[in-house]
């Protein structure tokens, strides 16, 4: 029971890092103003344009795809699997399970292995690619640690030492409706639960705010129109500060 | 001639193995307190100046979403690494644009992240060092803001706001670069780059007025700071004495005197220039282009075309709106600004022009794209317009025209080398190197096509070209400018056509003086 409590106690603490922690960096971007517009060109010249741009951009990796075929292989069987993984996982979350979450569960289990393989390939290019090697911290290897871990400890519990999935999900319901229930003390389910605490809680502190980061990039989400719309800077410049139409804040939209 | 190895292009373009400090050496000069201080930075270096950098880090990061976002989001993929003309022309890793914006994420990491502030030797953080410091100086003064990186980032990270960011920087602790610094000095004294005034300039436009009516028997009037026009025309200084600068100015006043609008240059902005996009300053890049603005409207123009400038013409049509807009005296039914290739595109679409191809048959021709005009800005109303419309003009105006390889133009297009307020001597091993992929894209065309020369639309690239093109074993006359072929093709109303003069004489005054001390 002192095992189930420190994971309860764990899971509402990562949880709250993870939405507070996102939900700052979320609002620091969307208030700090863009005071021009850069958007890398040839850039769409009306909004609808962008929303395609971006979703390219996020759902197809595009600007990757053109600039290196392996990373973005790796990088994009990565993201496509982990998609799945995470639909796959939503049936301890929910009950009943909505349908096509069921509709998912096949393809949520070669998903585990994509995406460990994507990852494989990731981390490989940072030892074996001079310039990637040189561009890589600690913490660059240490997340693919990580998120190989939780891959692996997933893949483990389906393949080599089943667990108590039934119990699992009683716990995560309970911890859902505060009507706290047992964790299965399965070493290899609290490994795998604890990295992926670990990973909503460094989630808000580092790179991994790539995943908000896209959509606030001005390079990508502005519509190329500063001629035929005046692009209102949202801080005064001193000359436009001393005009009679100059300063004003009219937001950065 | 140089005291440095050139590069080779006689390979197909190739990654290099990484050259650690390889440009370690090279920084710019740093501007003397007289030129920091005319633009109300401080002298030389501030004592506290760690602090001071690090509080106008933090003022920056609260007023630049993108500076906040890029500084967060790079994942390290290292997609960027090899995207970069001068880690392509020196192999030296801090040239790779993610390991450039290293040197300024890692102070960021030290000072305003959690993890960087508890365990720095986890994520790469570092304290802003002399060491540091002097990185700075030296690696974003080899970056020339040319974007390149961006286009292939998966989050659209933008070397050159990085750069730029660092810049004002260092400017506002005293580190600032003479080269830009000293120049927007000029600008606001004088009016433009040069530091050529009125007298001077009205008359090289004379001369050239003379020039035109011996080779064409055509009156063909460069008018200065003449009211009530229908147009300003904002050039870069360059176009007034470099070569092959001059020769575009040639032709645009050609394509205005056939088009029959009545045009002037102002003394008062005699700069297409702002290079105060290159040190980051919003404000200086404010007063800069209020100048246009304020001429615009003593002059009582209707219209203001741009010349042939790749920076400026981000700046004019990117940001002028914004800075110095609206533009509500000027008339609606025009793009306000417009460029001067927008302008002839569209007369020789109406049918305007009579335009002798076979003026140009001693040619055959390639278009460089300016990186800022590719990647920072458009022409027309289509997206991509800025490389439809110059090449467009080149196939109306000559016979033999070839694209370089696809992934070095456009909007993959390589930096002529000497972007980004690079275009000054004490960098010339940077910009000779950093031109490389670009000289190798060339002489693939000239080899395998039959290219004989390379025309381009920005005074910087043409500047650059004429510098660094012989280290390759090109000659400095084959970077010509797009109005050049303009130039050369149209034929005016009541031209004296002489079959002898196909080939056009123009006025090379100042051959070798071109660019670096001061073109923009
Ligand atoms: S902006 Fe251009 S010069 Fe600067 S790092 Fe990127 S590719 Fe290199
Ligand atoms: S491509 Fe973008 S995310 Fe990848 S290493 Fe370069 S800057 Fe970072």
């Amino acid at each position: 029971m002192v095992l189930s409590t420190i994971y309860a106690v764990l899971f509402y603490f990562a949880a709250a890092v993870f939405a507070f922690g996102l939900a700052y960096r979320i609002w620091l971007y969307a208030r700090t103003p863009a005071p021009l517009k850069i958007p890398t060109t040839p850039a769409p010249t009306t909004r609808r344009g962008v929303v395609v741009r971006m979703a390219k951009e996020v759902v197809f990796f595009e600007s990757l795809f053109k600039a290196n075929k392996w990373t973005w292989l790796f990088g994009w069987v990565f993201h496509a699997a982990l998609l799945l993984v995470v639909l796959r996982h939503l049936r301890y979350f929910t009950e009943p399970v909505w349908i096509w979450v069921t509709w998912a569960q096949p393809f949520g289990l070669y998903a585990g292995f994509a995406m460990v393989a994507g990852l494989s390939g990731l981390w490989l290019r940072r030892f074996v690619v001079e310039r990637v090697r040189y561009i890589s911290s600690p913490s660059d290897h240490l997340m693919l640690l990580l998120l190989v871990g939780i891959g692996t400890s997933g893949l483990m519990m389906k393949y080599v030492a089943h667990t108590d999935i039934v119990g699992l999900k009683t716990f995560i319901l309970g911890l859902m409706y505060f009507h706290w229930q047992p964790l299965p003390a399965d070493p290899v389910l609290l490994i795998h639960l604890g990295l992926v605490l670990l990973l909503a809680i460094v989630f808000p502190f580092s790179k991994l705010l790539h995943a908000p980061g896209v959509f606030f990039s001005p390079g990508r989400n502005q519509v190329d129109n500063p001629r035929e719309k005046r692009y209102i800077a949202s801080w005064p410049t001193p000359v436009n500060a001393g005009r009679p139409d100059g300063g004003e804040h009219s937001g950065d939209g | 001639m140089a005291d440095f190895e050139i590069p080779s292009i006689s390979v197909p373009i190739e990654i290099p193995t990484l050259n650690r400090d390889a440009m370690k050496h090279s920084s710019p000069f740093i501007a003397a307190p007289k030129h920091q201080e005319a633009l109300g930075f401080p002298g030389e270096l501030v004592d506290d100046w760690q602090s001071k950098a690090i509080d106008k880090f933090g003022e920056l990061l609260s007023k630049s979403r993108a500076l906040q976002v890029y500084m967060d989001s790079c994942v390290k993929c290292g997609a960027c690494t090899d995207k970069c003309h001068y880690f392509l022309g020196t192999g030296d890793p801090k040239n790779m644009p993610v390991a450039r914006q290293d040197l300024m994420r890692k102070v960021y990491r030290r000072n305003f992240t959690l993890a960087g502030k508890l365990v720095p030797w986890l994520v790469g953080a570092e304290d802003l060092t002399e060491e540091v410091l002097d990185d700075w100086y030296t690696y974003f003064h080899q970056c020339s803001q040319c974007r390149r990186c961006s286009v292939y980032c998966p989050y659209g990270i933008d070397t050159a706001e990085i750069s730029m960011a660092a810049r004002e920087i260092m400017d506002h602790i005293g580190k600032g670069q003479k080269y830009c610094n000293e120049i927007l000095g000029k600008v606001h004294v004088i009016g433009n780059n040069l530091g050529l005034p009125e007298k001077a300039l009205a008359h090289t436009l004379e001369d050239l007025e003379e020039d035109i009516e011996d080779e064409t028997g055509v009156t063909v009037k460069l008018p200065l700071n003449q009211k009530g026009v229908d147009i300003l025309l904002v050039t870069p200084s360059a176009d007034f004495f470099a070569e092959p600068h001059v020769d575009g100015l040639i032709g645009y006043a050609k394509v205005f005197h056939q088009a029959g609008v009545s045009w002037t240059i102002s003394s008062y902005a005699s700069e297409a220039a702002n290079f105060a996009m290159f040190i980051g300053s919003v404000e200086q890049m404010t007063l800069v282009a209020e100048r246009i603005r304020k001429a615009a409207q003593d002059l009582g123009v209707k219209r203001i075309v741009f010349g042939e400038c790749g920076h400026a013409w981000r700046v004019a049509y990117s940001f002028m709106n914004t800075l110095v807009g609206p533009f509500d005296f000027l008339d609606p039914d025009y793009p306000v600004p417009q460029h001067i290739c927008e302008f002839t595109y569209d007369l020789i679409e109406a049918g305007a022009l009579t335009l002798d191809k076979s003026a140009n048959d001693h040619m055959t021709l390639t278009f460089h794209d300016s990186c800022n005009v590719a990647r920072g800005s458009r022409m027309g109303n289509k997206p991509g317009g800025q490389f439809e419309i110059p090449r467009a003009i080149i196939k109306a105006c000559c016979n033999n025209f070839v694209d370089m390889a696809a992934d070095t133009i456009k909007e993959g297009t390589f930096c002529c080398g000497g972007g980004g307020g690079l275009l000054t001597d004490d960098l010339i091993e940077i910009r000779t190197k950093g031109a490389s992929p670009r000289m190798r894209a060339l002489k693939e065309v000239v080899e395998e096509q039959g290219v004989t020369h390379m025309a381009a639309i920005c005074a910087i690239c043409k500047s650059q070209f004429s510098k660094v093109m012989p280290s390759y074993g090109f000659s400095m006359d084959q970077i010509v400018s797009v109005h050049q072929l303009v130039s050369n093709a149209i034929v005016l109303d009541g031209q004296v056509v002489d079959d002898a003069e196909n080939d056009v004489v123009t006025t090379a005054k100042n051959t070798d003086s071109n660019g670096d001390i001061a073109t923009a």
